[in-house]
């Protein structure tokens, strides 16, 4: 039983990256029906931009766990949360908006771009950053890049019975666990939340309301790049090393989640992350060897979509919320 | 660590280096000590490619590789090696991928020049790029591919070469899987788990072991394999736990060992991760290898080797930016065993394309001291040498343990 439970504990952890992920691709498709195949890469930059703002703060290493937690992580996750959310929004204007009335496979394809575009953007230049090149240290990310390890998470974990909970699983959870609450205060609370719901219900009507249509875009994509750039630093933090591919597989998981919790729906790409991380951490144990773990994740996925191809919790819930 | 200075000495050494331990001891080059090393104008050119991942995860690896044949290739030029040729590098990024390694074995083949090519590191892309080679009939030599089947095919009972042009100064899993095993059945390590990354270098090394070990009284008690493009290996780590072995042995390389050693201490599995020459690298420790893991790799230890410590000073003279790495010396080795070659045919030639197949069958005969001990090539290509050492992370670095053939 032991296993189980450690099973569960390493799948929801798995799970709660791939939902943090996830919640980008589903209010991007929300508002306006595009897949951002480019949203892994943001998860990716912000995982980068944690890097490089611990490395501009100078590296500091061997913390109490005070220090380390009141200040460097938060400064951290700033750090990462606004390169994520400035790199999201150049995209938008970049590479979407001039597509917004084109054919839907066009902002779909110019999503492939931009994200292949970070991918080798990141591997090639991250080294050569002009105003960074004078702090010694300053890696290139044409190889995997160490991360920092931050005292009271890195290293820590709780015994429970014979189920060890890693400190980086805990803080993965805490961090879905924050996030779902300040987008379920986002949607429902305040104005631009409330724009968004409108204009996912119908983006002409909304704009006929008064509602400015661009900015709730913006709003969008700029929600989705914060909560990825967070899960990049859980990455960081859970994985120990980050690197410019690590945002294809996990944009790719995470948009099966999106797709299996119902894609549209916030509360459903949650769902559908958690239990994409349950399924293939308790298949690897359960049913045949590890190898077998995506196998099962995707016949999970391909079940769902022919008894229920809106999703576990339906499409656009975002539409009633 | 002051980088202007330490060129500075660089160059200082480099002068002595080149002149106390260069070519001359590399297989009896005509050595015309005063001359000035710059190739005279009429020269013909004949260029050694090399086919390695030189940006990516295994980039470490790749550019070590490079920059032990460029050198090769130096040297061979600063002492004539070849009177009448200038030796030139044709350097390929692979990216450890075999579509990749087929198109620069392609661009490379169609270059007339092109006599000879390093590499590949990987086994799974020479699996593509030996083909292509062997078709333009140029010879390749690899410094680090370890897989049984690609000198000896398929039917490892039987073993048919399948490709003439193809040769190796590496030992190959055959050897490497079962040193392994020795050496942790010695220990009195008697449960295992294996997992590979079901890559052919992977898969290849932990069959060889898992053969091996039970063969010495060993057991298996998991054998599980990991996606290479994975990040999280809880699962796959609690799973092993459950098994409770004594080690795990990894059949992949150190982008993914490295995490996969640091998740599973941190899971509570505290049992050396071992693994092969893949990941004998120093960023194996960087991204998470931690004291005890230990890997096998071919040949005795480079910097401990008497015949080694030439190249050694050489390569740091030269002023490479990256470490030779764990395939330097072999690599440098399996330069100068295709420029041994290409002394025999290259004496007679009158362009480079034509002296190719000669070159391969000039191979037969290439025998001598190289940085890794003795070179040479069996009837299948691969090297004539079965040494291997096992490494031991200790601290932030890997320590020989133990340097042996394999019974």
């Amino acid at each position: 039983m032991d296993l189980f439970f450690q099973q569960l504990i390493n799948g929801l952890s798995l799970g709660a990256l791939y939902a943090l992920i996830a919640v980008g691709y589903t209010v991007v498709y929300g508002i306006v029906q595009l897949i951002n195949f480019a949203h892994g890469e943001i998860f990716m930059v912000g995982a980068f931009g944690a890097y490089a703002t611990w490395m501009v703060m100078g590296q500091p290493a061997n913390l109490s766990v005070g220090m380390a937690l009141g200040v460097v992580l938060p400064l951290m996750l700033v750090g990462g949360v606004v390169s994520s959310v400035v790199v999201a929004l150049l995209t938008e204007r970049v590479a979407y908006r001039p597509l917004r009335n084109a054919p839907r496979l066009a902002p779909l394809i110019s999503a492939i771009g931009v994200s292949v575009f970070l991918q080798e953007f990141v591997r090639l230049f991250y080294g050569t950053i002009p105003f960074v090149t004078r702090i010694p240290g300053w890696p290139d990310a044409k190889s995997a890049v160490p991360f920092p390890s931050i005292s009271g998470i890195s290293d820590a974990s709780v015994q429970i019975g014979g189920v060890l909970v890693q400190a980086s699983a805990l803080f993965t959870l805490l961090a879905l666990v924050v996030c779902t609450v300040f987008l379920w205060f986002f949607v429902n609370r305040t104005k631009t939340g409330r724009a968004m719901v409108a204009t996912s219900q119908d983006p002409d009507t909304a704009r006929l309301m008064g509602i400015n249509v661009d900015r709730v875009i913006v709003a969008a994509f700029a929600v989705g790049a914060g909560l990825a750039a967070i899960a990049g630093v859980a990455h960081g933090l859970r994985y120990g090393n980050i690197d410019f591919r690590m945002g294809f597989l996990a944009g790719l998981k995470a948009f099966t989640a999106a797709v299996l919790g119902g894609i549209g729906n916030i509360n459903g790409a949650v769902v559908g992350g958690l239990v994409l991380g349950v399924v293939e951490a308790l298949a690897s144990n359960y049913l045949g060897t590890t190898a077998w773990k995506d196998v099962w994740a995707f016949a999970l996925l391909i079940l769902v979509l022919v008894f229920r191809p809106q999703g576990l919790l339906g499409a656009k819930v975002v539409d009633r919320a | 660590m002051n980088k202007s200075m330490f060129k500075l000495a660089g160059v200082a050494v480099v002068v002595g280096a080149l002149a106390l331990t260069g070519c001359g001891t590399r297989g009896g080059a005509s050595a015309e000590s005063s001359a000035s090393g710059s190739a005279a104008a009429a020269n013909k050119v004949a260029k050694i490619g090399v086919i390695a991942p030189l940006s990516g995860d295994l980039s470490a690896l790749g550019l070590g590789i490079k920059n032990s044949v460029d050198l090769a290739i130096k040297q061979a030029n600063e002492s004539k090696a070849i009177p009448g040729w200038t030796l030139e590098l044709a350097a390929e990024d692979d990216q450890a991928t075999p579509d990749v390694g087929k198109n620069a074995a392609t661009k490379l083949a169609s270059d007339d020049a092109v006599v000879g090519v390093v590499g590949t590191l990987n086994s799974s892309v020479a699996q593509s790029v030996i083909p292509v080679l062997s078709a333009a009939s140029i010879a390749q030599v690899s410094p680090a591919n370890t897989n049984p089947s690609l000198t000896k095919g398929e039917d490892l009972a039987n073993p048919k070469r399948p490709y003439a042009n193809y040769f190796r100064t590496c030992t190959t899993d055959a050897v490497q899987g079962p040193f392994a095993a020795q050496y942790l059945l010695e220990t009195g390590i008697k449960k295992v788990a294996t997992i590979h990354d079901k890559k052919t270098y992977g898969q290849g090394l932990v069959d060889n072991f898992t053969t091996a070990f039970k063969a010495g009284g060993g057991e298996i008690v998991a054998a599980e394999t990991i996606n290479p493009d994975d990040k999280d290996f809880s699962a796959v780590i609690t799973k092993v736990k459950a098994a409770s072995p004594e080690a795990i042995y990894y059949g992949g390389e150190y982008p993914q060992a490295g995490p996969l050693s640091k998740q599973a201490k941190a899971a509570g599995l505290t049992v050396p991760l071992m693994g092969g020459d893949g990941i004998y690298d120093g960023n194996f420790i960087k991204l998470g290898g931690s004291a005890g893991d230990l890997a096998t790799s071919v040949g005795a230890p480079v910097d401990t080797l008497e015949s080694a410590k030439a190249f050694v000073s050489a390569y740091t003279a030269g002023g490479y930016s990256e470490p030779y790495a764990a395939y330097g010396a072999y690599s440098y080795d399996a330069a100068n065993a295709i420029i041994n070659a290409l002394k025999v045919s290259l004496a007679s030639a009158t362009d480079a394309k034509s002296a190719r197949q000669a070159t391969i069958d000039a191979f037969a005969k290439v025998s001598f001291d190289g940085a890794t001990g003795k070179v040479g090539f069996d009837e299948f290509g691969d090297s004539v040498s079965r040494v291997l050492t096992v490494y031991k992370v200790d601290g932030t670095e890997w320590k020989a343990e133990k340097t042996g053939e394999l019974k």
